[in-house]
């Protein structure tokens, strides 16, 4: 039985060689990028030790980098930014307050527990 | 219902036909189970920093856990993730090449793109079974306990073992003979249960051999964990030179079990707190899992298309959901591999 109430929104996508080869250049550049990042994180990650002085600017380089690759991928290579506005945020929002709050809830216990069991050992 | 009803302009109304969203059913519960998805190991991250954070012992350093390569040995810190992530990355290249094809309605474009995104899969797989194989047995010389009760890493080249000149007969060796097999596995197991004193090991037959081992270089004891002697501060950790042999080969060679662990397992770690271990295990696994089932699927659909399936249909949509899922897979690696391996 045909169905008339769909709406095949993926026929919307379709594009032809032309663009094609545009979304391409895009696709080939974000992968350098990426690999780059990659490459980098790995050469701060061996050259300096953990218990350098400069350690910590390099672990927030290491955060800022990785949601930089994060970004890309879900904006470039899941398509989320070529997807209307309300259906990022429907995805984006709840799941940045629920995991900032959990980052901030963990992490702040986990501090007072260390000194708890600082205290008694 | 009584009154007058104010007629709307149609075009304000939503009248359930479109999406509001202008994506499909099953798009949409796809981004929906992602979202559950990275909820899920945002949630085992955070448990991961949270042991980190209030942990009283030193937490292992990735690039001095994981510094080996396949046929080359140790020595290349964070080279062999580095690769895996590279591996995931062009994958994901790969599958998003494989969309970018359907959306031009090129079945053959999709068909390639899609293979070549289920081999990189399988390299990623087997690739994480080597880790976890090198993880679990663990390296040459294992984590030490000093005399004086703290506790080391150690770092070098070991010295082959040439093999045991057996000195007193048991009920198997004869006196005088020479083993050469499975020497490796018999010295580790035998230091591990402190079967060994003064550089002879008692085999599983009782008798007793002596081992001819060639010299180690550059061997380096990194205290972990501080003791009655030796610290774990900054200036102190590192033990070189003879110093270093003679405290190693003093707890190896005691004749005390468990002086000395290799590799990792559920109930004991080589290279920090047990916690480590676990979350490995766990982490890395649940993420393996992951990508394995998204080959699978891939596989599925790329048959699909090759039957011709989704062409009938006139759009390739469920590439673009496998897709979906695939990049995905490659997110959570971008960050297991900054927080378990990096950081």
């Amino acid at each position: 039985m045909e169905r008339d109430d769909l709406i095949e929104y993926s026929l919307h996508a379709h594009h032809d060689e032309d663009k094609g080869k545009v979304i391409r250049k895009k696709i080939y550049f974000v992968t350098i990028l990426l690999t780059a990042i990659t490459v980098l994180e790995v050469f701060l990650g061996a050259v300096i030790k953990q218990d350098a002085s400069i350690w910590p600017l390099v672990k927030w380089t290491f955060v800022v980098l990785t949601l930089l690759k994060a970004g890309y991928i879900v904006i470039v290579f899941m398509h989320l930014g070529d997807e209307r506005p309300w259906l990022r945020y429907v995805i984006l929002v709840p799941y940045f307050i629920f995991i900032l709050y959990l980052i901030f809830i963990a992490l702040w216990e986990a501090v007072y527990i260390k000194g708890v069991l600082s205290y008694f050992s | 219902m009584g009154g007058h009803s104010v007629q709307l302009d149609q075009k304000a109304l939503w009248g359930g036909k479109e999406s509001p969203f202008q994506v499909s059913y099953g798009k949409m519960m796809m981004w929906f189970f992602l979202v559950s998805d990275a909820l899920t190991f945002g949630g085992l991250l955070v448990a991961y920093g949270f042991t980190r954070h209030d942990c009283l012992e030193a937490w292992p350093i990735g690039e001095e856990t994981f510094n080996s390569l396949p046929f080359l040995g140790h020595g290349y810190p964070l080279l062999y993730v580095a690769l895996m992530t590279f591996i995931l990355i062009v994958s994901s290249v790969t599958m998003v090449l494989a969309v970018e094809a359907g959306h031009r309605m090129d079945k053959k474009g999709v068909i390639k793109w899609m293979i070549a995104t289920i081999i990189g899969g399988f390299f990623f797989v087997g690739s994480q079974a080597w880790e976890w194989y090198h993880f679990i047995h663990g390296s040459e010389f294992g984590k030490v306990e000093l005399s004086d009760g703290s506790v080391a890493i150690v770092k070098g080249h070991f010295g082959e073992i040439e093999n045991f000149t057996v000195t007193v007969a048991g009920s198997h060796h004869k006196k005088g003979a020479v083993i050469k097999e499975d020497l490796m596995h018999t010295f580790q197991h035998a230091a591990a249960a402190g079967h060994i004193e003064n550089g002879i090991i008692t085999l599983h037959d009782g008798s007793k051999a002596k081992i001819n081992k060639a010299e180690d270089h550059d061997l380096t004891l990194i205290i972990k964990k501080s003791g009655s002697r030796y610290k774990s501060d900054k200036e102190h950790r590192m033990i070189t030179g003879k110093q270093a042999h003679d405290l190693y080969y003093g707890a190896l060679y005691s004749g005390e079990s468990n002086r000395v662990i290799y590799g990792a397992n559920l109930k004991q770690n080589e290279y920090g707190p047990q916690q480590y271990a676990q979350f490995f295990f766990f982490i890395t696994g649940f993420h393996g899992f992951h990508v394995f089932s998204g080959v699978v699927i891939n596989i599925i659909i790329c048959l699909g298309v090759v039957a011709g399936t989704y062409h009938k249909r006139g759009h390739y949509e469920m590439v673009e959901k496998t897709g979906l899922y695939w990049h995905f897979v490659d997110l959570v690696w971008v960050f297991v591999f900054t927080f378990f391996y990096l950081i």
